[in-house]
């Protein structure tokens, strides 16, 4: 048996490597309910429970929100051949930047905007930090990105455990509650701050066009696809660069204003602001193969892991790690299929 | 004759809808050098790895010494005693020659540098190597390269040896110590395998000839039966015309180059000083690394550089776009650099002018394939349409791509770096056709080549690099490849 590279595999194809790979994971997973004790028919029904009811999709929702905008700012990012692995400490920096805004401007109408616009602002400048020492240094952005998601991490822990902690929260790591002005709507009694979710499905569409549609988007293919290319044509490749750091890294900050403001209503431990959003996004952006439009449905579909995951937990009170298997599971099913929809397998010796 | 060393039957091979190899069936001798002559393109390549085991045939048996034989892998083919030569030397750079040569040796897991020097040394004694086996190979030339790689190839006693298109890197007097080597091994009894486009050098060395085209085996001659006519009519399937020459150049001074400077890595590109007028081909010779790189790229905006440089009067700007808007085009060394592989046919075409096609502030697709179309059929681009990716077209169809884009304007110089390597000769004839058109219209080029049949095909002048200075110009009339030879290599006119 030998693999050997496809180059334009055909979508019956694609489609048959998925749900083997589906299959094989489900397989697996059986297998660990088995042993854990549980009927893994029951298992699976408990994962997809949130499809099936208005409270479940609303907290598939409530997920895939920070997963889409931080996801569509990465497939345009990836897209663009910039690996920036450091959403997780862009969306922390944006969470301080909306809790200033929130906790020390004069509050009014005009804070939930002025938290998004700070918040943005310092995700760009986050991720272009990372890109201006790319462009100035050459230094690679993946290890610069995933170095400064520390720094932003213990910006947070110092905040909320020092000049920000809430005069009224006693031992509590957190900040005191945002004032009313600097919280975001929701649907209803859910955890869904649907003016994220606008602002994520805006995103979305409008970095798709641009990247497809525009002369910047032309310029920024060329630039991913082959640099050498982008300097024989004299392309500005520094500020290409720079814009693209800013940008995605300007997504993921406006994710974290959305969970602080949305959500938890405080800056509080990075830990619970984020549950991993920088990261999981990648794989979003990743599964959607540099087209940002596609996030809309990898978004939700990781959506679904994380909540199916959560809904495992309460059913059955497993352990967290017990249910991080499930969803790596499903994950390395994932890649495992797109990997091999690339490739032709040669069953002959 | 006895049994063959090396029969093929029948074999085909598919990707996806692309056949690349129909029934092609072909043996080979002991003590034989069968030529595999073709286009690029015609299967040549795809022949070879099924012989090496990258590959494996869709149908059709491999005999070796009338026994069939299955070949899952490089490692087995060596196995069976078939050594292949590749294209390019696919040595580890940072290694020694001596642990590089250990590579094609079946060694003990542990083993000392003394023992394996000593190994070689006494199996290298039929082959002089002429190189330092402790030298670092990056510090070979890439004749050294090559020979190395064939010496690896040999340690492993193969009955099979193959050369694919062994001299595409070396300099006429490289490439005649190599046909000395392998006509000794020949006489050693070993089946050689020669692939090539080059008709010279099939028709000095192969015992018989065997043309591809398309896929398909379409011709087989001996040695004693062959000439270039009858060759290139199989390969091309027509005959082939020498280019027209081109007509005398104008006065006006179009590049002047003064006491130019690159700095570069081991010696600079220096002193070098040279006019180019309207309407002229100055064509420029040397072996691979000797600063012609270093010129263009100088010249292209793509590198910094001392001395004056003046284009049509003025001093030359040194960024690539402005560069091209202002007439000058830039065929780039390597094909791969001039496309971009993932996106279409009509967006490769508009690569340089794509802000042009913004109508309120959204590009128009709709009129930049259309444009593509219209080029597609000037340039006879053979592509399904124009929003095919451009990955999926041959070389020689890459290279009309960037001809197209690079001339559509109408520049008033070329920079041209192997326009034609590793294309076909009908794609290598239409590309001097455009070139030659443009010369007429009164655009100058500037043409840098490794192949010296060509340079003196269209050039109206002739200079060669030697180590970083430039030997000449001198006029074509003066030029002979002999000459031309002792340029690039000793340095004198």
């Amino acid at each position: 048996m030998r693999l050997e590279l496809d180059p334009a595999p055909s979508l019956g194809k694609v489609a048959l490597a998925y749900a083997a790979f589906l299959l094989l994971a489900l397989f697996l997973l059986a297998l660990l309910f088995l042993a854990y004790g549980v009927s893994p028919w029951r298992a699976f029904a408990v994962f997809l429970s949130p499809l099936t009811d208005p409270l479940g999709l609303s907290e598939v929702a409530r997920r895939a929100i920070p997963l889409l905008l931080i996801g569509a700012g990465l497939a345009f990012a990836f897209r663009v051949g910039f690996f920036n692995i450091g959403a997780e400490g862009q969306l922390l920096l944006g969470a301080v930047g909306g809790a200033y805004a929130a906790l020390f401007l004069p509050p009014g109408p005009w804070t939930l905007f002025l938290m998004f616009l700070l918040g943005g602002l310092l995700g760009a400048l986050w991720g272009g930090v990372a890109a201006w020492l790319k462009v100035r240094f050459g230094a690679s952005e993946i290890l610069t990105t995933l170095m400064q998601n520390y720094l932003a991490y213990y910006l947070v822990v110092y905040l909320v455990a020092g000049p920000w902690k809430g005069q009224l929260v006693f031992g509590f790591l957190y900040t005191d509650r945002f004032p009313p002005w600097a919280h975001l709507p929701r649907l209803g009694d859910t955890l869904v701050h649907w003016p994220t979710l606008l602002l994520g499905v805006g995103a979305a569409l409008a970095l798709q066009v641009l990247l497809f549609r525009t002369p910047l988007g032309f310029a920024l293919r060329v630039l991913g696809e082959n640099p050498a290319a982008a300097r024989y044509l004299g392309l500005p490749v520094g500020r290409l660069l720079l814009w693209v750091g800013g940008v995605s890294g300007a997504l993921a900050g406006l994710a974290g204003v959305g969970e602080v403001a949305g959500i938890h209503h405080r800056l509080l431990e990075p830990a619970q602001i984020s549950l991993g959003y920088g990261f999981t996004a990648i794989l979003a952006a990743w599964l959607a193969r540099g087209r940002p439009l596609w996030v809309l449905l990898t978004a939700f579909l990781l959506g679904l892991v994380l909540a199916g995951g959560d809904a495992l937990k309460l059913a059955f009170s497993m352990p967290f790690r017990v249910v991080d298997v499930v969803s790596g599971l499903f994950l390395l099913a994932l890649i495992g299929a797109e990997a091999l929809s690339r490739h032709r397998v040669i069953w002959r010796r | 004759m006895g049994l063959p060393m090396l029969r093929l039957e029948n074999i085909t091979k598919r990707f996806g809808p692309v056949v690349a190899n129909r029934g092609v069936s072909l043996e080979v001798q002991r003590g034989e050098v069968l030529a595999l002559l073709g286009e690029n393109g015609a299967g040549k390549t795809t022949l070879v790895s099924l012989l090496y085991g990258l590959y494996a045939p869709d149908e059709g048996r491999i005999l070796l010494e009338g026994q069939e034989v299955v070949i899952s892998s490089p490692r087995v083919a060596q196995r069976l005693g078939i050594a292949l030569v590749p294209q390019h030397p696919e040595l580890i750079e940072a290694h020694s020659v001596a642990e590089n040569l250990a590579l094609g040796l079946e060694l003990p897991p542990f083993f000392s540098r003394r023992a394996l020097l000593q190994r070689l040394q006494a199996l290298l004694q039929d082959h002089p190597l002429g190189v330092d086996l402790k030298a670092p190979v990056h510090r070979l030339s890439a004749g050294e390269k090559q020979r190395v790689e064939l010496l690896r190839a040999l340690l492993s006693r193969p009955k099979v040896l193959i050369l694919d298109e062994p001299t595409s890197v070396l300099t006429p007097k490289e490439a005649e110590d190599l046909f000395r080597e392998v006509r000794r091994l020949k006489e050693r009894g070993l089946a050689i395998f020669f692939i090539s486009h080059k008709l010279d050098e099939v028709l000095g060395l192969a015992d018989r000839i065997v043309v591809l085209r398309a896929g398909e085996k379409v011709g087989e001659v001996r040695r004693e039966e062959a000439d270039k006519d009858l060759l290139v009519r199989l390969m091309v399937g027509r005959g082939v015309a020498p280019p027209p020459k081109a007509p005398p150049p104008r006065e006006e001074v179009v590049l002047e180059v003064e006491d130019l400077l690159v700095p570069r890595h081991g010696f600079p590109l220096q002193g070098v000083s040279f006019a180019l007028r309207a309407g002229e081909v100055l064509g420029i010779a040397g072996v691979a690394g000797s600063g012609q790189k270093e010129l263009l790229e100088a010249l292209a905006g793509l590198r910094p550089y001392r001395g004056r440089v003046r284009f049509l009067g003025s001093p030359l700007p040194q960024d690539p776009a402005r560069l091209f808007a202002l007439g000058v085009a830039h065929i780039p060394e390597e094909r791969s650099t001039g496309v971009v592989g993932g996106m279409s046919v009509a967006e490769n075409l508009a690569l340089r002018t794509y802000p042009r096609y913004a109508r309120g502030g959204l590009l128009d697709y709709g009129r930049m394939e259309r444009e593509a179309e219209d080029l597609m059929r000037r340039h006879r681009i053979q592509a399904p349409s124009p929003r095919t990716p451009l990955r999926t077209l041959s070389g020689g169809n890459v290279q009309k791509v960037i001809l197209a884009r690079e001339l559509k304007e109408g520049p008033r110089l070329v920079l041209a770096m192997h326009p034609t390597y590793g294309v076909d000769v009908g794609a290598a004839e239409e590309v001097h056709g455009r070139l030659l058109d443009l010369v007429r219209e009164g655009g100058a080029v500037l043409l840098v080549s490794e192949d010296l049949d060509e340079i003196l095909a269209l050039s109206h002048r002739v200079a060669a690099l030697h180590r970083g200075r430039l030997v000449g110009p001198i006029p074509r009339e003066e030029a002979s490849r002999e000459r031309l030879g002792r340029m690039m290599t000793e340095g004198r006119a």
